[in-house]
């Protein structure tokens, strides 16, 4: 390794180039958003900080009659909070049969889930979509127009993170599993009492991408939801932009850092842990 | 079977009951839906007289009418121009990166939080950013370019003489700085290098399978005399290949679905130059309301990538190598 060494300083200047790119788009949005609009307009003044910080941008867009933003963040939180329990929970269930349980056929479930993962969403969009509206017109339950063909998917756990936790749950020896059988505890009773403590690691990432991909999700909102009151913060931001028409950029910024702000926070509460679940996608090759 | 069979059986199926209910529901019938609404006249604009919105059978017309569509074309056009820059820089800017970010060097974790950050941003924020960065006038890019002196016009009129260009073929001046969005011609490349900020996740997986691989093999190759580019070429691509095949694969499925950026930052336009195929399956659906017209397309996109996946996957038994299988 001593020949590298060498090298190793080329690999800093290459390094710190592409993470001056990479970080650029933050700061201009940081500074944009927290400059007044004369400034912004101004295509002599490039200055990374503001001449003056004008705070009120925010109080601004979180007051904005155009964006209801505690009514976005609220419906966004809800979907969310219904989507990460559900794709938690059952995710864990499901991948708990195709860990632990040998049964017939397991094998070849399992392959038709991972197969499901390369199908492309537009795909199934149009014929979700009428499955959906189907359901509001024959039954009492509406689904078009509500928040369900948003969150109610992912009861049935998603293919992503049920192999997560299978990936998890395969390393949980299965010495432990059977000494439970033993003392007589139940299928249900080892999934609750020995699996779930010891995977709450694996839990963790499995609810934090799920919270992400509802938090970030826009084609979905954009095809279910019909009404303004009911609209999710990323579907928000996007009427308020057409809405501003790309003029009050310093307003549009502070609003895609409020977007942004949450989902930052929970990575580096838990970077390890995320790092993990992404790193293990790539492993089943 | 044996009662011990049947009774794993019934458990295992019970646990992940959930799962095939939703595979059943939400993805097996809707695909078979889909083929079916292909072969149909599915608008819901237009109620039949009898009041309802079903389904009619028209056979291959929808197909028919795709391969006379120019939009068809164009998207599918737009697409391939966005897959053959995004997909190869993409691979070979995360390919870059994990190796410098796999050099044991100080402030590895730092640049690697940074490298990877831009991944997590949602999709309507990264928009919002870029099309303030790429704004014509104010934008930081351009900006920054007419400061380092950089304006005026490139002059096209020498390709225009030297292909014998004439009227509506001649090709117009570039303005300077670039008019990144609002140039047809840029527009879509423009779009292209904006998702390259996104790469972190491709980085990770890459890191993760370059730390997979031995540290004896490198060390062997070593003693051989082997320097940074033959190990690079000898050693690391060769282990790595199963990961940057997954990648791959990953990376042309997702190509295709592209949809949320152009949509909120261009629209399409500017003169449908950033209209993507999942942009106008989208329109054909909910726009135009045309079922049958956009799950036609629908599987036309689910064919492609299923050749595309096919032809990576038929290729990998010549560069792809799996240890110890």
């Amino acid at each position: 390794m001593r020949a590298r060494r060498k090298n190793l300083w080329l690999v800093h200047v290459g390094l710190l180039l592409a993470c001056a790119g990479f970080a650029l788009p933050f700061l201009w949005m940081l500074s944009t958003s927290l400059k007044t609009l004369e400034e912004v307009g101004d295509r002599n003044r490039l200055a990374m900080i503001p001449s003056s910080f004008a705070w009120r941008n925010y109080t601004e867009v979180v007051t904005s009659p155009k964006l209801d933003f505690p009514l976005f963040t609220r419906n966004t939180l809800i979907i969310a909070a219904l989507a990460v329990a559900g794709n938690t929970l059952v995710s864990a269930m499901v991948a708990y049969g195709f860990a632990k349980i040998r049964f017939k056929g397991r094998g070849f479930l399992f392959a038709v889930m991972l197969a499901t993962m390369m199908i492309p969403f537009p795909v199934l969009m149009v014929s979700v979509f009428t499955i959906f509206r189907w359901i509001g017109d024959n039954t009492p339950i509406q689904m078009l127009g509500t928040f369900k063909p948003l969150w109610l998917p992912f009861w049935f756990g998603s293919a992503f993170s049920i192999f997560l936790l299978r990936q998890f749950f395969m390393t949980i020896p299965d010495e432990l599993t059977e000494a439970a059988k033993i003392d007589g505890c139940s299928e249900w009773g080892i999934f609750f009492r020995v699996i779930l403590p010891l995977a709450r690691p694996a839990l963790a990432v499995v609810a934090l991408f799920t919270f992400m991909a509802v938090w970030n999700d826009f084609l979905g909102p954009l095809v279910y939801l019909q009404r303004p009151e009911q609209y999710t913060l990323a579907l928000g931001l996007q009427t308020f932009q057409s809405a501003h028409g790309g003029t009050r950029w310093n307003l549009l910024m502070a609003a895609s850092v409020l977007v942004l702000l949450p989902v930052v926070i929970l990575f580096f509460l838990t970077q390890r842990t995320f790092i993990q679940g992404i790193a293990t996608t790539g492993m089943k090759g | 079977m044996t009662a011990r069979e049947r009774s794993e059986l019934a458990r295992g199926l019970t646990f992940v009951s959930p799962w095939l209910f939703g595979f059943l529901a939400l993805t097996l019938v809707p695909i078979f839906l889909s083929l079916y609404y292909s072969f149909c006249d599915y608008s819901l604009l237009e109620r039949k007289p009898d009041g309802t919105l079903w389904p009619v059978w028209i056979g291959l017309e929808n197909y028919r009418n795709l391969l006379g569509d120019a939009e068809f074309y164009r998207t599918l056009r737009n697409t391939a121009h966005y897959a053959a820059i995004s997909l190869p820089a993409g691979l070979l800017v995360s390919l870059g990166l994990a190796l410098m970010l796999n050099a044991p060097i100080r402030g590895q974790a730092i640049y690697r939080t940074i490298i990877f950050l831009p991944s997590l941003v949602p999709v309507v924020a990264s928009a919002m950013v870029w099309m303030w960065l790429f704004e014509a006038d104010l934008g930081l890019i351009n900006a920054i370019l007419s400061r380092l002196g950089i304006s005026g016009t490139v002059s096209m009129e020498w390709f225009n003489q030297w292909r014998g260009l004439q009227g509506e073929a001649r090709v117009r001046d570039f303005a300077l700085p670039p008019q990144w969005l609002v140039d047809d011609r840029l527009a879509l490349t423009s779009l292209a290098l904006m998702s390259i900020w996104g790469i972190g996740h491709t980085v990770v997986i890459y890191l993760a399978g370059l730390q997979d691989i031995p540290v004896e093999l490198y060390e062997a190759a070593e003693i051989d005399g082997a320097g940074t580019w033959r190990r690079l070429l000898s050693v690391t691509i060769p282990m790595l290949s199963p990961v940057i095949f997954f990648n791959l694969v990953m990376a042309i499925i997702g190509t295709f679905q592209v949809f949320a950026v152009p949509f909120i930052m261009t629209s399409g336009g500017p003169a449908r130059a950033t209209y993507l195929y999942t942009h106008y399956l989208y329109d054909n659906a909910f726009t135009y309301l045309k079922m049958g017209y956009a799950s036609a397309m629908a599987w036309i996109q689910l064919l492609i990538i299923l050749a595309l996946t096919g032809i990576a996957f038929w290729t990998s038994k010549r560069w792809v190598h799996y240890q110890g299988r």
